[in-house]
């Protein structure tokens, strides 16, 4: 950081220039955080800062005001250098209430920024967050003491604004987060422009309520601006990125997008079955907007009629997709055995989160791994793909459907919590940019003379698609063992050998059609790789970058995206280090597999706190392993 | 110079024979199943022209195996999905004529929660559950419509769960067309599926069909010579209540409450019960008749219960496609990638 002063209306402001900051609001449910917080986030990434961000909503819709429990936060991390997480520790929180400051105090940075609503620290809000009766303000006892605090009454202050608005006491109340943003604004020395215009679009109907939400935003940043408790500005510039056209995404997002754009490139109609479950649900909110595209979105009455609706589509020529977290991939296991003895395409999207059961499912894990490879009856390999970043879905998830299509199998797609609700700048691709997807179907029969043949194969192992309303095709598809190429019902046991080493095969031959795998950073052989899958890919990309900058250069980082089948040098690849450790937000699934199937001496470094790892847990142990 | 004119050539009407696949049947001899799937092929071609349009979908049970023998395209699924898996087709593409296959375990117990659904979102599809009381194919454990105290392989000292009365959950779940059948009585049940296939909406047809194996005989009193006049009911639309040996009962309405009256002595047909398919209300108190025991016992009624108009979720959503298309256009590739807000960085 270097810093600059100005001196302004007789005022002196410092200003510092820094790389990048982390941005902490919290506060209730109700008290518009995550808005607040895309807000400043959008403001910042059309300014051309890198950016990450990372919501946590609590479990409860509306859990009791004031609580602990119904601390709704947004992370933003932003900077004029390249950024790979949402931040570990925070440059700022924005607490609301007793509550938001006491979740957040664990991870300010020392001599952090804090802005606290005063108003949210009267006796009730403290009771509320579980402090004991009698206990001191910890704005005023000395607790926050080595931070930088600044107590505004925020409340107050918007009543103040629109007093004359003629606006009722809830309207007013709920304009108080921007008021907190036009502050932030002022403090980060960004333009007002893009939030009034997206109030503009968004109000432009309740003109009342645009006014009184554009006058409290102003408000705020005046209030920043002219009196002088403020101090201190924070500048970062514009980062250098690629150049292109950029637009922030989330996973889900990115989820939802991949698929339209798959399903355009195949020529195929969409068909989601879904059921709502977090932190999936938005794929179905998102696809249930594009019916003027002729998407078919069905929210069944559980989750098997999610996916058993979707196969049905699928057998008809559909791109069927189901959407899910691992609890609804476990209701779904029969079904995706059954697709995967149809052999007919399918998406299942499972957005991981904490388990078993309902465990925490608004946190984040990576525990369904083993769920995916072998979480079925029966031998029923399907491919897998697992995205690494919330615009890696789109890639990861546009890759899954061209290998359904192509393979005429089921794929499963893993994303998680912390991707999927996570958003950073994507420059996005234009549509002939994307790789062709081939769908094609049998129109005549395959075996002129004889008797149709659903169950032949290609050199890659792959039968024909067939829809029905086809003439001439009639055929029976099912759950019981068939015969090779008819198709037919066979309990021939040396039959059912070869059928399940042939379904095997064929997802196998996959490894054929992906890249061979390469480190994403780092040598191709030597002392040491950090090998890791999805979500984990900011936290050890930035620990490698930090680690280069401490003079740890011949560390590589490998990123597995390919988890059934690997690419085919992976064993290979992984031999060539002394030493692999596996970062995973599981107990060691990846690592089970490298090791069973390589043999690769790998150490795990696991974590199941319902958290992405920090940069400094993975440095901390590479530092450790790297130097034993 | 001449001219000659080509007519289209009419279709050829399909027989029973195209409709019969070439896999070898393998249900028990004497099973009710032979009858059912007898005449479904013997009807299909009095109303399908197409058969490559039709899709046979199935769960598990014997029943379930049925979709093999039918030479048309067809699932055999899992257990109970059924209805689940021919919304998505019927969803999908609605051209397609699609028939679920199922039995009283399938489609009552395992299934159940689709049954409901199914019914409620009524799409246009056709759904005939042979029912036998009796679990056939995982050898003979009693069903979600066996009767109470009922003896079988998993219930030695008697069954202890009140049954599933499918008419009732029918009409609860919002069924759009009930009605029923019996495996030994071909005309009628030709005549029912007719009725069926006529119906614009999940058509739910509960066929009672002998499983010679585990429950021989237990609708033996509707298929007989001996029993079956004074045990059945043949309801027909817009015509009375008459049932007995020798027609020579009815069943008269006292309020909500179904009486059997003789005819003749001062009562006659004029003031019987004269069945309205239409009339939900009167279609649940035939669906009683099959609770009624003892000194109340009543005829078990066959035929067309109830039968309502109601749009079918694959057109209403077709139709939700159609106005958001014309409300906002297709969105073009490009601009889905794009999304609306965007900064270029040079």
């Amino acid at each position: 950081m270097d810093t600059t002063l100005e001196t302004k209306q007789s005022r002196v402001t410092t200003t510092v220039n820094s790389e990048s900051i982390v941005v902490r609001f919290s506060g209730d449910s109700g008290d518009g955080m995550q808005l607040t917080g895309m807000q400043f986030t959008d403001t910042s990434a059309l300014l051309g800062k890198d950016i990450s961000t990372f919501p946590e909503y609590p479990a409860e819709i509306r859990a009791p005001a004031g609580t602990l429990a119904g601390v709704s936060g947004f992370q933003v991390h932003f900077g004029s250098k390249e950024i790979f997480t949402p931040g570990d520790f925070y440059d700022v929180i924005v607490c609301m209430n007793a509550a938001a400051l006491k979740t957040d105090l664990e991870r300010l940075k020392k001599h952090g920024v804090v802005i606290a609503n005063v108003s949210g620290f009267d006796s009730k809000n403290m009771k509320l967050a579980g402090y004991p009766e009698g206990s001191t303000n910890p704005l005023e006892d000395g607790t926050l003491d080595g931070y930088k605090v600044y107590r505004v009454d925020v409340s107050k202050l918007t009543k103040e604004a629109l007093k004359e608005s003629g606006l009722g006491m809830k309207e007013i109340e709920r304009s108080k987060n921007m008021f907190v943003l036009g502050l932030l604004f002022w403090m980060f020395d960004n333009s007002m422009e893009f939030t009034i215009k997206s109030l503009e679009e968004k109000f432009g109907k309740k003109p009342d309520i645009l006014a009184a939400n554009l006058k409290v935003l102003k408000a705020g940043w005046n209030y920043g601006d002219t009196t002088e408790v403020f101090t201190t500005r924070y500048k970062t510039t514009a980062a250098q990125l690629t150049p292109g056209v950029y637009r922030n995404i989330s996973g889900n997002q990115a989820l939802s997008i991949g698929i339209l754009a798959a399903a355009e490139k195949a020529g195929l109609p969409i068909f989601l079955g879904s059921y709502p479950i977090t932190p999936a649900s938005d794929v179905l909110h998102d696809l249930s907007k594009f019916k003027s595209n002729g998407v078919k979105t069905f929210q069944a009455e559980d989750e098997i009629a999610a996916i058993c609706s979707a196969i049905g589509a699928a057998y008809t020529g559909s791109l069927g997709v189901t959407s899910t977290s691992g609890p609804g991939v476990a209701l779904k296991s029969e079904a995706m055995s059954l697709a995967m003895i149809f052999e007919i395409p399918l998406l299942i999207c499972d957005i991981q989160r904490g388990g078993p059961s309902t465990g925490l499912p608004t946190k984040t894990e990576q525990a369904d791994l083993m769920m995916a490879m072998y979480g079925r009856h029966g031998e029923s390999p399907l491919p897998i793909i697992a995205a690494n970043s919330p615009a890696d879905c789109f890639d990861a998830v546009y890759e899954a459907v061209k290998i359904s299509i192509e393979h005429m199998v089921p794929v499963i797609f893993l994303s998680d919590g912390y991707i999927a609700n996570g958003a950073e700048p994507w420059r996005f691709p234009t549509e002939d940019q994307l790789a062709p997807i081939n769908a094609t179907f049998l129109t005549e029969n395959n075996n002129p003379g004889g008797k149709l043949l659903p169950y032949k194969r290609d050199a890659n192992g792959v039968r024909p698609w067939i829809k029905p309303g086809t003439k001439g095709l009639e055929h029976r598809i099912g759950g019981l063992e068939k015969q090779e190429d008819t198709g037919n019902v066979s309990y021939d046991s040396k039959n059912h050998e070869r059928m399940v080493h042939l379904r095997a095969a064929k997802v196998e031959k996959i490894a054929d059609f992906i890249p061979l795998i390469k480190p994403d950073s780092g040598p191709t052989k030597g002392k040491m790789c950090v090998l890791g899958w999805g979500s984990t890919y900011g936290a050890i990309k930035t620990a490698l970058l930090e680690l280069n900058q401490e003079g740890y250069k011949d560390i590589a980082h490998v990123h597995v995206r390919h988890m059934n089948p690997f690419p085919k040098n992976l064993g290979e690849l992984l031999h060539s280090y002394e030493k692999v450790l596996v970062p995973e937000m599981n107990t060691g699934q990846l690592i089970l597999l490298v090791r069973a199937k390589y043999l690769v001496p790998a150490v795990g470094l696991n974590k199941v706190q319902g958290q992405p790892f920090t940069t400094e847990e993975v440095k901390t142990k590479i530092v450790e392993l790297y130097n034993s | 110079m001449e001219t000659t004119t080509l007519e289209p050539t009419a279709p050829v009407k399909l027989t029973a024979k195209d409709f019969t696949s070439d896999q070898e049947i393998k249900w028990c001899p004497g099973c009710g199943d032979y009858s059912i799937l007898k005449q479904v092929q013997t009807v299909l071609p009095d109303f399908v022209v197409e058969k490559e349009k039709v899709v046979f979908v199935s769960g598990i049970g014997c029943s379930s195996r049925f979709p093999y023998y039918m030479n048309t395209y067809g699932i055999h699924s899992i257990h109970g999905r059924a209805p689940a898996i021919a919304t998505g087709v019927k969803a999908a593409n609605p051209e397609l004529n699609v028939w679920v296959i199922s039995g009283d375990g399938d489609l009552m117990s395992i299934g159940g929660n689709h049954l409901i659904h199914v019914l409620r979102r009524n799409p246009n599809i056709k759904l005939m559950m042979f029912n036998n009381e009796i679990y056939g194919l995982t050898k003979g454990q009693y069903s979600p419509t066996s009767q109470r105290g009922v003896v079988t392989k998993s219930t030695p000292f008697g069954s202890l769960d009140e049954p599933f009365n499918p008419a009732e959950l029918a009409l609860g779940a919002k069924s759009t067309f009930f009605a029923r059948t019996l495996d030994r009585d071909p005309k009628h049940m030709q005549a029912i599926i007719h009725r069926a296939n006529a119906h614009k909406g999940t058509s739910f047809v509960e066929v009672y069909q002998n499983c010679p194996v585990f429950n021989d005989g237990v609708f033996f009193v509707y298929t007989e010579k001996e029993t079956k006049k004074e045990e059945c009911l043949w309801l027909e639309n817009g015509k009375p209540l008459v049932f007995g040996q020798t027609e020579n009962k009815g069943i008269k309405l006292d309020g909500f409450k179904p009486v059997v009256v003789e005819l003749g002595d001062g009562v006659s047909k004029d003031d019987l019960w004269v069945h309205d398919e239409s009339d939900k209300i009167k279609a649940s108190i035939l669906a009683q008749f099959a609770n009624y025991k003892g000194d109340e016992h009543k005829p078990r009624p066959f035929g067309v219960f109830y039968k309502e108009e109601r749009s079918c979720i694959e057109d209403d959503m077709s139709a939700q496609i159609d106005y958001a298309f014309e409300k906002k256009g297709r969105v073009p590739l490009n601009k889905i990638l794009s999304g609306d807000k965007t900064w270029t960085i040079v």
